[in-house]
């Protein structure tokens, strides 16, 4: 994600080639953080929660997911 | 859009619309919960019956334990925290427990894919906003599906052991984190070496590079094999139903993310040329 914002897009042939729509890289990164953080948060209870680290504590997260934890290819038990 | 100063590019003769994230945000979960819908239906189809039987293995395994083995689960289980300690059905794991999984999960990778794809858009050479959406989910199911499995496969109930958990979950989502900043970094690359190669080469580059990178980190992390005795056919027929049920999943994202995002910029660019016709007269 380190492009330069400078280039945005790569030369095409003007008037020859429709040119594709770009979505602003500063716009973007607020959306990715906070996206990311709520991603990361549904993925980790279905992926995690109640084996390696338990939040909160108990199985019922756990017991819940099971099957989607196992099918998804994830460490369970 | 584009109403900061800071934000647009050089004028140029014309002006390429741009997009919001919020639009791409939108459309990713959309078709992210379409997609775990879609999920759940083949992970019930093709994957329960498998987990039934694993779960069958594991209640007749429990069945021939000595009375003295028994007396020690009970005593290792009463010493844990029974705080928030529940009993979920059968019936209600497969069916509404998978389904809220399934859902969650899609959600969350369809909304991610959408934003990869809005970064990737009009980035990627010459790449069109359809090739360049399908290309980032086809990423993606590489390098948060396919790696990861290749080294840490699914693995059914009755497998694993509750001792190495900790470890077992570390070195997967350690993998995880490797694959997919590797899988970012690469494609970076590839756009610079596209600046001094043709586009084919600097994409075989860069997938060289990735192959390299998490194949040097699986043969560095450890090995793990918990199987016992567990048969080998019920082993495979369930990863054969992992891999199935993450391949749709992900075919799902890649192909509803393709249409919306290609219906969006068709829309756009349509937008941009009728102001570019209005501005000309």
């Amino acid at each position: 994600m380190s492009q330069s914002p400078a280039t945005p897009l790569a030369p095409t042939a003007v008037g020859t080639a429709v040119q594709v729509p770009v979505v602003p890289l500063l716009q973007l990164g607020s959306w990715v953080v906070f996206f990311g953080l709520l991603a990361m948060l549904a993925i980790f209870f279905v992926s995690a929660d109640q084996g390696a680290i338990s939040l909160p504590a108990g199985n019922a997260v756990h017991e819940w997911v099971h099957d989607a934890r196992h099918l998804l290819g994830y460490p369970c038990h | 859009m584009s109403n900061l100063p800071g934000d647009s590019p050089a004028p140029s003769p014309t002006p390429s619309p741009t997009l919001s994230p919020a639009a791409f945000l939108i459309r990713g979960l959309a078709v992210g919960v379409v997609a775990g819908l879609i999920a759940f239906v083949v992970a019930f189809a093709f994957g329960e019956p498998q987990v039934d039987d694993a779960i069958a293995l594991e209640e007749a395994a429990a069945a021939q334990l000595s009375p003295a083995e028994v007396a020690a689960e009970e005593a290792a289980a009463a010493e844990e925290d029974h705080a928030g300690m529940v009993e979920v059905s059968r019936d209600d794991q497969k069916s509404w427990g998978l389904l809220t999984g399934m859902l969650a999960v899609g959600a969350a990778l369809g909304g991610l894919a959408s934003l990869a794809a809005a970064a990737a858009l009009g980035r990627l050479g010459r790449l069109s906003a359809r090739g360049s959406t399908a290309l980032v989910v086809l990423i993606g199911f590489v390098a948060v599906a396919l790696v990861p499995f290749a080294k840490y496969p699914a693995t059914p109930p009755a497998v694993g052991s509750g001792d190495t958990i900790g470890g077992r979950t570390a070195a997967y989502f350690g993998l995880l984190l490797v694959s997919v900043l590797a899988a970012i970094a690469v494609v970076v690359l590839a756009n610079r070496l596209a600046a001094r190669f043709d586009g084919w080469t600097a994409a075989f580059l860069a997938a060289g590079a990735y192959l390299v990178i998490v194949t040097v980190t699986a043969l560095l992390l450890p090995t793990v094999n918990e199987l016992g005795d567990f048969p080998a056919d019920t082993l495979w027929y369930f990863r054969r139903a992992s891999l199935i049920t993450l391949a749709v999943l992900w075919a799902a994202i890649g192909v509803g993310l393709t249409a919306l995002v290609g219906r969006m910029t068709d829309q756009a660019s349509a937008e941009t040329a009728r102001r570019e016709l209005a501005a000309s007269l």
